[in-house]
């Protein structure tokens, strides 16, 4: 017992110390920063439509519905801000983004994703936190109720005539129409959703990590048989789902499936969550149950 | 402060140069004031563009005056989907005007109204009519008046109808919004290169036209209150010869989604495409044009399987193409940044079924195989 007291007091010196100091000095960063408020999403579960294009019996299919389990994260409450990003601008480490210069406190929008990922990296310097972007799972999981993903009806199309799938989608794509609506509104103008993350579903669609992958489906659908990723495209998840190359800045110039096309592309990011002081423990007393430590 | 182009245009407004201008007559016989009202009389109710009011392809009776008529309409106009605003100028208060159909031998007679409401004078000169330039020297109304102009359809094809007020005002107003077209068809109806006939079950209509519209100081387009304040400034972009649209049918989209032109296979279609100051080059992606009058004049022979045509600023042409394949097809101006940046695009949603024959996807896109 004294021994585990003992050896309690050294881990609480070797580990909350440190922790205590990056809490009182927050990385090399500008200590006048203020902290993006995050939304802790816990871990969860969800019947997810893979993002990507799908073939089976070398015809298009409908994406896949996978549950997914999606460890705990964090994530900025709202999307990265004009000014937030613009300290990217002026620190050398972003692009300026193609967005009208505003004094508002309006999310960041003409971003492509090599914008929003050299964003990430920046930031998670200054933080010395591991902020990135986020996966398309995540963003569904922290979506929860506005979560839409792919835009298209599921259908059995007449596999003998491609034509009856083109022009299916293509009238979904005529219906679904409705007048733009590109001026950024000021962030928290759309509303929380039930976790408290603000503004999913405005007129900013969200850059993700994910690549887009086309996969070939087994005869079943069950399981796949071939996959390609392409990484120079990736998955924006916001109204609908979209796929942009990751040099796009203007989601009117193309790459939505159905709809109005995206109005303004931008982001915010998440964080692995840091381990509790409880799970800390359990992993120093107990190594060898803690997957991470044996890695 | 008066050019010499503008006084010559103005002198012959004013039908001092007219006889110099008046070509000969095409006629054997000129028709007295007494043959003509002994014609039967029909009324033409015009519909708006892609559409074209009912008509016959082969003339069941002789010739006939056919009745039109256009009021003149000064509006603003969206363009685009940004909301952008062109202050607009409409023969019958569509961009472009309506397509008007008759058979050679017909006579045009049309009563042009340029309501009190508007504020310019107006005119139309029609590139199927003779002498007078083209009409525009009898038809100048100013608001709150009307004319009634009559001409002889002499040649057969598709032709261009344009306001043509006089000097700068001419390509103002026809940019703004103001021409159209006219199809003369031969009595007996269209025919191939060895003379046999040739019909089609629909028809549309594309007027395809460029805007100028001023930009300010940020890049973004100018709204104006009114035809007057956006003048000067219109002007100097038209005379950069850069427009900032491309579109079909008076906006950017005008024909695509729920306003997409339909077909089913097998039916065979007439494009009529008109462009009244500026090239352009039809295109329909992944068809052809089966027979076309790349000019217009159907006294040539069409010329066939064309992949791309061209219509000369000025002039309309007619393409005839029975589909064969089901699908949306893009008809488009084929230099791609017209099409894609500036909007000339327009779709056709094409019904039936699909013909492996002709096209088949042999193997799906998947990972190249390693060997």
């Amino acid at each position: 017992m004294p021994t585990r007291f003992l050896d309690a007091a050294a881990f609480a010196a070797a580990v909350l110390l440190p922790l205590a100091a990056s809490v009182l000095s927050p990385g090399s960063g500008d200590q006048t920063r203020a902290a993006e408020a995050v939304v802790q999403v816990p871990a969860s579960e969800m019947d997810f439509p893979l993002p990507g294009e799908f073939l089976r019996n070398s015809r298009p299919a409908p994406s896949p519905m996978v549950r997914i389990e999606v460890p705990s994260f964090e994530i900025m409450r709202r999307q990265v801000g004009l000014a937030a990003y613009g300290e990217c601008v002026a620190a050398g480490a972003c692009e300026a983004a193609d967005a009208p210069q505003t004094e508002a406190d309006v999310p960041v929008t003409g971003v492509s994703w090599i914008d929003a990922d050299a964003y990430a990296r920046w930031y998670a310097g200054v933080t010395g936190e591991p902020w990135r972007l986020p996966t398309a799972e995540e963003m569904a999981i922290a979506a929860a109720e506005r979560f839409a993903g792919e835009a298209f009806s599921v259908a059995a199309d007449d596999p003998a005539n491609p034509a009856v799938g083109w022009i299916r989608r293509y009238r979904e794509e005529a219906g679904a129409r409705r007048p733009p609506d590109p001026a950024p509104r000021p962030r928290g103008h759309y509303g929380p959703n039930s976790l408290g993350l603000e503004d999913f579903g405005g007129n900013v669609w969200e850059w993700t990590a994910t690549c887009y992958d086309r996969t070939t489906l087994d005869p079943t659908g069950e399981g796949a048989e071939g996959m390609t990723r392409n990484c120079g495209v990736r998955v924006l998840e916001g109204r609908h789902r979209a796929f942009m190359s990751t040099f796009i800045r203007d989601g009117r110039s193309g790459g939505c499936a159905v709809g109005t096309p995206p109005e303004n592309l931008g982001f915010r990011l998440v964080r692995d969550v840091r381990p509790s002081l409880v799970a800390r423990l359990r992993a120093f007393f107990f190594p060898q149950s803690d997957p991470a430590a044996r890695a | 402060m008066f050019t010499r182009r503008q006084a010559l245009l103005g002198a012959a407004a004013a039908g001092v140069l007219a006889p110099v201008l008046t070509m000969p007559a095409r006629a054997t016989a000129p028709a007295s004031e007494a043959e003509i009202a002994a014609l039967p009389r029909r009324k033409v109710t015009l519909v708006a563009p892609p559409f074209v009011h009912a008509h016959e392809q082969v003339a069941s009776t002789g010739p006939a005056v056919i009745e039109f008529t256009m009021p003149i309409v000064e509006k603003p106009m969206v363009i685009d989907e940004d909301g952008t605003m062109l202050q607009g100028m409409t023969f019958n208060g569509s961009i472009p005007g309506p397509l008007m159909v008759v058979h050679e031998g017909d006579y045009v007679e049309l009563t042009l109204i340029n309501p009190e409401t508007n504020t310019m004078p107006h005119n139309i000169d029609f590139h199927a009519a003779t002498g007078g330039l083209g009409g525009g020297a009898l038809t100048l109304v100013n608001p709150g008046e009307q004319v009634k102009l009559r001409f002889k359809a002499t040649r057969t094809g598709t032709f261009v109808y344009h306001c043509a007020p006089g000097g700068p005002m001419i390509p103002w107003h026809v940019v703004s919004g103001m021409h159209g077209t006219i199809m003369i068809l031969p009595r007996d109806g269209l025919k191939n290169e060895k003379g046999e006939a040739l019909a089609y079950d629909r028809i549309y209509y594309i007027g395809e036209n460029e805007f100028y519209i001023p930009r300010d100081a940020d890049g973004n387009f100018k709204t104006y209150e009114s035809h007057g304040d956006s003048y000067a400034d219109t002007l100097e972009v038209m005379k950069g010869l850069v427009p900032t649209h491309v579109v079909f049918n008076g906006a950017k989209g005008a024909l695509t989604g729920d306003n997409a032109m339909t077909a089913n296979v097998g039916e065979t279609v007439l494009i009529v495409h008109s462009q009244a100051n500026r090239d352009t080059r039809p295109h329909l992606i992944g068809g052809h044009g089966d027979y076309v009058w790349e000019q217009g004049k159907f006294a040539n022979p069409p010329a066939k399987d064309l992949e791309t045509w061209f219509i000369r600023g000025g002039s309309a042409g007619a393409a005839l193409y029975t589909f064969r394949q089901p699908g949306i097809y893009a008809y488009v101006n084929h230099n791609l940044i017209e099409a894609v940046e500036l909007g000339a695009t327009a779709h056709f949603v094409v019904e039936g079924d699909w013909n492996d024959d002709l096209m088949k996807q042999v193997e799906a896109p998947g990972p190249i195989p390693l060997n």
